[in-house]
């Protein structure tokens, strides 16, 4: 329940961000960052439209990958490397650190057209 | 052993119970079957066991820059130095995994290069750093992969002794822990077939085969089928690195223990909010890398390890 609720507030801070950055460069997606901090990715889960680039940057001492199979997957991430990957087909996108697999996060990506709304 | 040991005894002696605080190492010894840790530091205990001795290092990280070690070769160096030190020489030396830190071959070099100073022979298995080069652990297959399967898994014998060196950070799950995976369990299955169940067993790999903290992916997820073909064996002994501190568990028959590492501490289970480095004042940075010992005694039930610290 908590956990969910948690989920809900990152979704809508994510969504609060895009929409400020979309109005900023109507002529692309909007961009969204995924901090990887204290193995975890933060915010765990993120709701895109699609066309959005997630950009994943590592904050940690340690490297970590980005890794979706068959979907995307990131060199080795040294600190502060960063990772971007553009979302164009709408589904749910679950990912993990191939070093330190118990690290997981998921993207969803929602078509483009229709409500302009940020997600909830 | 020898005279010209003995003469230079007590400097050495010296550096070795510096040894056993530091954490640079575990040296090990069998004798009759079973395996027993002795400090390096040991020097009486050493020579008292007829039985032979190897040495455990583990998660060397060399390239790791950051300030919970900013001179991890420096470590390593005083690691090997302290194995050049002792009057009794180990067999060989195993290294369990995390030789270099972002799997670069100038990493695999410096290692290598500081490694070679022990002249021991040195059996490999690797860490997940050492296999995020861009063909997945070709690198470390080409350098320490030969004669070996799969992703770099072996066995070897040594003075009565089976060891196994197993692969458990190869194409990890997502959500998931270390992972063997079926054609190594086969594999191990195949290779035990038939020993004589009081022939002693080491098994070394680099994340622990036990659950010692899942949170933080502490553990391997099919560990439990290995250990189930090992079960039949009256002496078998668990070597891991991975955690970057001293573990040790016995259960049954089964000996496991965790290594220090050679280059930056990580905090206990669950006393962080991750398992990353642990910056700890410069003072005490000693004492928490170093080295293993292990000696294999006769008339022993089972393993005691003594680690032994870069500086007490």
């Amino acid at each position: 329940m908590t956990k969910k609720m948690k989920s809900l507030t990152n979704s809508v801070i994510a969504g609060v961000a895009t929409f400020f950055l979309f109005a900023a460069t109507p002529a692309r997606a909007e961009d969204v960052a995924v901090k990887i901090d204290n193995f975890t990715f933060g915010p765990q889960e993120v709701k895109v439209k699609s066309g959005t680039t997630v950009t994943w940057t590592n904050q940690d001492d340690i490297p970590h990958t980005v890794v979706s199979p068959n979907n995307f997957r990131s060199k080795p991430l040294d600190s502060e490397d960063k990772f971007s990957f553009t979302f164009t087909t709408p589904g749910t996108y679950k990912y993990f650190c191939s070093l330190h697999p118990h690290m997981t996060g998921t993207i969803v990506v929602e078509a483009a057209t229709g409500s302009i709304t940020p997600q909830q | 052993m020898s005279t010209d040991d003995h003469e230079k005894g007590p400097s050495r002696r010296k550096v070795l119970e510096c040894m056993t605080w530091a954490g640079t190492g575990v040296l090990w010894t069998v004798a009759g079957g079973v395996p027993t840790s002795l400090g390096i530091i040991d020097e009486a205990l050493a020579q008292q066991s007829k039985g032979f001795t190897f040495l455990q290092i583990s998660d060397s990280h060399m390239g790791f820059d950051k300030p919970a070690n900013p001179n991890t070769k420096g470590t390593l160096e005083e690691a090997i130095g302290r194995v050049k030190a002792l009057t009794v020489k180990p067999s060989f030396m195993i290294h369990t995994g995390d030789i270099s830190h972002l799997s670069k071959p100038a990493e695999f070099d410096d290692a290598d290069r500081i490694i070679s100073e022990a002249r021991l022979d040195v059996h490999y298995v690797p860490g997940e750093h050492d296999i995020i080069d861009e063909d997945q652990g070709k690198l470390y297959r080409d350098r320490y992969g030969r004669g070996t399967k799969g992703a770099g898994w072996y066995s070897f014998d040594a003075d009565g002794v089976h060891f196994i060196g197993l692969v458990n950070v190869v194409d990890l799950k997502a959500g998931g822990l270390g992972n063997l995976g079926n054609e190594q369990l086969e594999w191990l299955e195949d290779d035990l077939k038939g020993r004589a169940a009081s022939q002693p067993i080491v098994v070394f790999a680099h994340i622990p085969l036990w659950t010692v903290y899942p949170d933080w992916g502490w553990g391997t997820q099919d560990s439990e089928r290995a250990l189930g073909y090992l079960k039949r064996f009256g002496s078998v002994t668990v070597l891991n690195g991975h955690i970057h501190q001293v573990m040790q568990k016995v259960e049954g028959n089964v000996t496991f223990h965790t290594a220090r590492s050679t280059a930056f501490p990580q905090p206990t289970p669950g006393s962080a909010p991750s398992p990353g480095p642990m910056k700890v004042p410069e003072d005490k940075l000693r004492t928490m890398l170093g080295i293993a010992s292990v000696t294999f005694k006769q008339n022993e039930q089972r393993l005691a390890i003594i680690d032994t610290p870069l500086q007490g």
